[in-house]
């Protein structure tokens, strides 16, 4: 067993993204995820990487497009507002098929908002970052041991994959303190004989291009991008599964929210109500077959969310309307409370379950 | 039989889709030759920008990046510090590209004196976009978005580039040149070589405008484009050294 140190969500991303062999890091100051960059300032110089604030979200973005087509790790964090100015760098990283690892420790919205912790951004994380068809792989940590592992599975995904991967944390994850094990396998990062770092005059000259005049050609790349996405759904969807072999009523959560409802969970079972938790672990890919096959024996689904219902859109179509999925949520920068989700279980179960 | 002229080797052997008389052709080839004269073709990594140099990317035998509309200068930094060592690395950019949408990336690279080159193109106007105003067009210039003529009153008034970031301690060196001659296309060989060989000693940011033809959307014959440099564009943004850092130091 490993020796556990006591870090904050935000420093244990950072701390993992070091060990996971990233040594380029760019980014602009804002709350509530700036001890990243306060971490990589202070430790980057030392190992020989690069810690750099930038302009702007939209120059730290560019920044990571610049070393991700030289072929290293690198990465780039935010909260809600600078993610949507990175937005034209998302999009163009897809289009250009380069590897980052992108966090975003949500803040409550839209425009300014408030910097409290949401689950805002769900839509626009596996939804829309930014123009045109793609897709990031979207990772929803639910413990600081999850911040860490799940930032080097990101960087990882993201070099197999040649996708961005998204950390989707929320204000309590990237605040919160808990004891870490930081014994994490990393797996080196595969050969990149696509990147662009000098042809050394022994090969032909690579570009990381995302423009492509022809309609037939821009199609193509878009089915082949998209064959890709499909075995990404197929190999690297991830999920929690809580008290999910007899529930009549399944909870749909992730990050923080599924730790709250995790203790209605266990309340409601002392009080003899079927209920269980399904937690996705990627947003996108979403766990579509185990909602699938969950809607057979549920008879109410509740999402449980920070926002005013985005994941709920997801658990809908996965479970194909055959059961109800009822709303629990609080916004603005508001947790819920066990308590509320608590009741939202018991008003469903006084309902048969099926509302 | 002798070979008296001959293309660079950084220079890929395709044809430019350049229209007639534009002068990014002279300015790619000059490029070229000085990748080629450096010897540095093999760690050179160019980034183009969104314009009508948009597939510079094509045309260079470096590897080669194309960069969102004007953010060529951050995506160059990344590029240059993920390898400071063995990257050499260039930006070549247009006026809407650089002096505009790209305005704060290019700054801030200067202000950081960010260890690359950049060849800076000023037309006076959008050439890929079909003839709009640029943010270096000059006041009463007749584009398809000032179609009265530029009116400084409603739109402001043209940037002047290298003055504007001489006034930043970081950069190393500024200057602009252009293509309209022989005469002229020398010394621009040498501001690039110069521009170059800057960032191979590590001295840091070294930015080159130069002063470029826009035939087709000025409406102009390539032989008259070429005078309206001298004409008009070279009083508005006179030629010369705007900062040379190191030969400053060494004479003081």
């Amino acid at each position: 067993m490993a020796e556990k140190v006591l870090m904050k969500g935000n420093e244990a991303i950072a701390e993992a993204a070091l060990l996971a062999g990233c040594r380029h890091y760019f980014g602009y100051p804002i709350t509530p995820q700036t001890e990243i960059a306060a971490y990589m300032a202070k430790r980057m110089p030392k190992i020989g990487g690069t810690f750099l604030q930038a302009e702007s979200e939209i120059a730290a973005i560019n920044m990571v497009y610049g070393v991700a087509s030289a072929g290293y790790r690198v990465m780039t964090s935010s909260s809600s507002p600078g993610i949507s100015l990175k937005g034209e760098g998302l999009s163009y990283l897809a289009g250009s098929d380069l590897p980052a690892l992108v966090v975003n420790v949500q803040r409550g919205g839209p425009g300014l908002g408030g910097i409290q912790p949401s689950q805002s951004d769900y839509f626009q994380a596996t939804r829309g970052a930014g123009h045109g068809d793609f897709h990031m792989i979207v990772l929803a940590p639910a413990s600081v041991q999850e911040m860490a592992e799940l930032t080097v599975k990101g960087f990882e995904l993201a070099d197999t994959y040649r996708m961005t991967s998204m950390i989707l944390a929320d204000g309590t994850m990237g605040q919160m303190m808990e004891p870490v094990a930081l014994d994490l396998e990393v797996k080196p990062a595969p050969e990149k004989p696509w990147a662009t770092n000098g042809t050394k005059m022994q090969r032909p000259h690579n570009i990381v291009n995302s423009l492509s005049l022809i309609p037939d050609e821009l199609e193509q790349l878009n089915f082949a991008r998209y064959e890709r996405y499909r075995v990404v759904e197929e190999n690297e969807t991830m999920y929690e599964e809580y008290m999910m072999d007899d529930a009549e009523i399944c909870i749909a959560a992730f990050g923080i929210a599924a730790r709250v409802s995790k203790n209605a969970i266990n309340e409601a079972r002392r009080q003899g109500i079927k209920v269980g938790m399904i937690r996705p672990i990627t947003l996108w890919p979403f766990p579509k077959a185990v909602f699938r096959r969950a809607a057979d024996h549920v008879k109410t689904f509740i999402s449980v969310e920070l926002s005013m219902g985005q994941m709920i859109e997801d658990v809908r179509l996965a479970t194909e309307c055959k059961a109800p999925v009822l709303l629990c949520n609080r916004v603005g920068g508001m947790i819920l409370s066990p308590e509320q989700v608590l009741e939202a279980i018991q008003n469903a179960a006084k309902n048969g379950g099926a509302n | 039989m002798a070979v008296v002229f001959e293309k660079p080797h950084a220079l890929a052997d395709v044809p430019l889709h350049y229209c007639p008389g534009c002068t990014h052709g002279i300015v790619h080839r000059l490029v070229a030759e000085v990748i080629d004269e450096l010897g540095i073709e093999g760690k050179t990594i160019g980034v183009a920008p969104v314009g009508c140099s948009v597939m510079a990317y094509n045309y260079f035998n470096c590897d080669m990046i194309e960069a969102a509309h004007g953010r060529a200068p951050a995506v160059a930094t990344g590029v240059k510090r993920a390898n400071p060592e063995e990257h050499i690395v260039f930006t070549y950019q247009g006026d809407g590209d650089l002096a505009s949408i790209g305005m704060a990336e290019t700054v801030h690279a200067a202000a950081r004196n960010e260890n690359i080159t950049i060849i800076f193109i000023n037309n006076a106007i959008y050439g890929m976009t079909g003839g709009q105003m640029a943010p270096t067009s000059l006041p009463g210039q007749v584009t398809q978005t000032s179609p009265y003529g530029r009116d400084v009153k409603a739109c402001g008034f043209p940037i002047r580039v290298c003055e504007m970031l001489a006034e930043l301690d970081g950069p190393e060196y500024l200057t602009r040149v252009t293509v309209n001659s022989v005469k002229n296309v020398n010394n621009a060989t040498k501001a690039i070589k110069k521009a170059f060989q800057n960032q191979i000693d590590g001295k840091g940011f070294s930015l080159v405008e130069v002063l470029s033809t826009c035939p087709t959307n000025w409406g102009m014959t390539p032989q008259k484009a070429l005078e309206w440099i001298d004409e008009k564009m070279i009083p508005y943004y006179p030629l010369g050294v705007y900062k040379d850092r190191s030969a400053e130091e060494g004479t003081k």
